[in-house]
């Protein structure tokens, strides 16, 4: 039994609807959030995967940009959270109605 | 023979290492997104992201499995937590009641479906391309020294614009996170100090500056050396 790329590619994707899934059925925006950094780490996986397969060193160099670009998206995305929650405190997914037309 | 077993051993340690990351990954995405508590959600990403970064390792990707762990369980997870904190949106969330109708039967089929286009595209051996364009995945130094000499040669204008990325969110998160009282409350001190620091010289120096200078160089004391 050997394990090659097609598991991890197999468990990469799993991830990905897992977190997909829980983007679309949760209210609660620091979840939603959450489910995105799960979505960020099935791909990730993915591309250390294809680096491994391909023997090649760039998929590892994406995922360092991966990584670098989630810590950024976290750390916004947060300053956003913070701010629209001081405004109308409890706010989930649902509430934010401003551009409602 | 022995070199047979030993690669027998190898590969059974290897699955089962695998086996293990991946219940460990599985059950953690599946915490993240059934637990009621915030909290909960956080510490089973924890969880997710040990396993990837076990995986990580599994792969022979070094350097990445630390900067996992540091910057994903030990920055981000941590960013999570002190937003809920700080928040106090800790509270339960009731999972039964379903706003949307049919939200999540949609959602649950659609998440299916992605799942069995990925699965098959990853199964069928599709994936293929040309092997090591970037540069070859084992060089001397080990990984580390490997993706440290890819990212500062062929990746290093990326490199270097990440740096300004991570400037940018800084400032933002700064600009966002700012204390601000409502606009009502927060005009009215902003009114408040103009008036009485700012506004009172300006309108002795409004009349003032147009018959005479010497006012305006005392109160603002920058045009006449």
């Amino acid at each position: 039994m050997t394990l090659d790329g097609s598991w991890y590619l197999t468990l990469a994707a799993a991830l990905f609807s897992i977190g997909a899934v829980g983007l679309l059925i949760r209210r609660n925006v620091l979840v939603m959030f959450m489910c995105v950094e799960l979505m960020l780490n099935a791909v990730n996986l993915t591309f250390v995967t294809f680096a491994r397969m391909l023997g090649d060193i760039g998929g590892q160099a994406l995922v360092f940009f991966v990584l670098v670009v989630a810590a950024a998206e976290v750390v916004v995305g947060l300053g956003i959270i913070v701010a629209v929650t001081r405004k109308n405190s409890g706010a989930t997914a649902d509430d934010l109605t401003l551009l409602r037309g | 023979m022995t070199s047979a077993l030993l690669l027998a051993a190898a590969s059974k340690v290897d699955v089962a290492v695998f086996v293990v990351s991946a219940i460990a990954i599985l059950a953690g995405a599946l915490g993240v997104i059934l637990s009621r508590n915030p909290v909960h959600s956080a510490l089973m990403l924890v969880m997710t992201l040990f396993g990837v970064a076990v995986l990580f390792v599994a792969q022979e990707a070094h350097f990445l499995a630390a900067v996992q762990v540091i910057v994903y369980a030990g920055a981000i997870v941590v960013l999570f937590l002190f937003v809920i904190m700080l928040l106090g949106v800790d509270r339960l969330e009731n999972l039964e009641v379903e706003p949307l109708k049919g939200q999540r039967p949609i959602a649950i089929f659609l998440g299916l479906a992605a799942m069995a286009q990925l699965v098959f595209l990853g199964g069928a051996q599709w994936a293929s391309g040309a092997p090591a364009v970037a540069g070859a995945a084992e060089g001397e130094g080990g990984n580390v020294a490997t993706l440290a000499r890819v990212l500062f040669t062929r990746y290093l204008y990326a490199f270097e614009l990440t740096s300004l990325l991570l400037v940018i969110a800084v400032v933002g998160a700064v600009l966002l996170s700012r204390r601000q009282t409502g606009p009502e409350t927060q005009t009215g001190p902003e009114t408040q100090t103009g008036p009485e620091t700012q506004t009172g010289p300006e309108t002795q120096t409004g009349p003032a500056s147009d018959t005479d200078t010497g006012a305006t160089t005392g109160v603002e004391g920058a045009p006449v050396p």
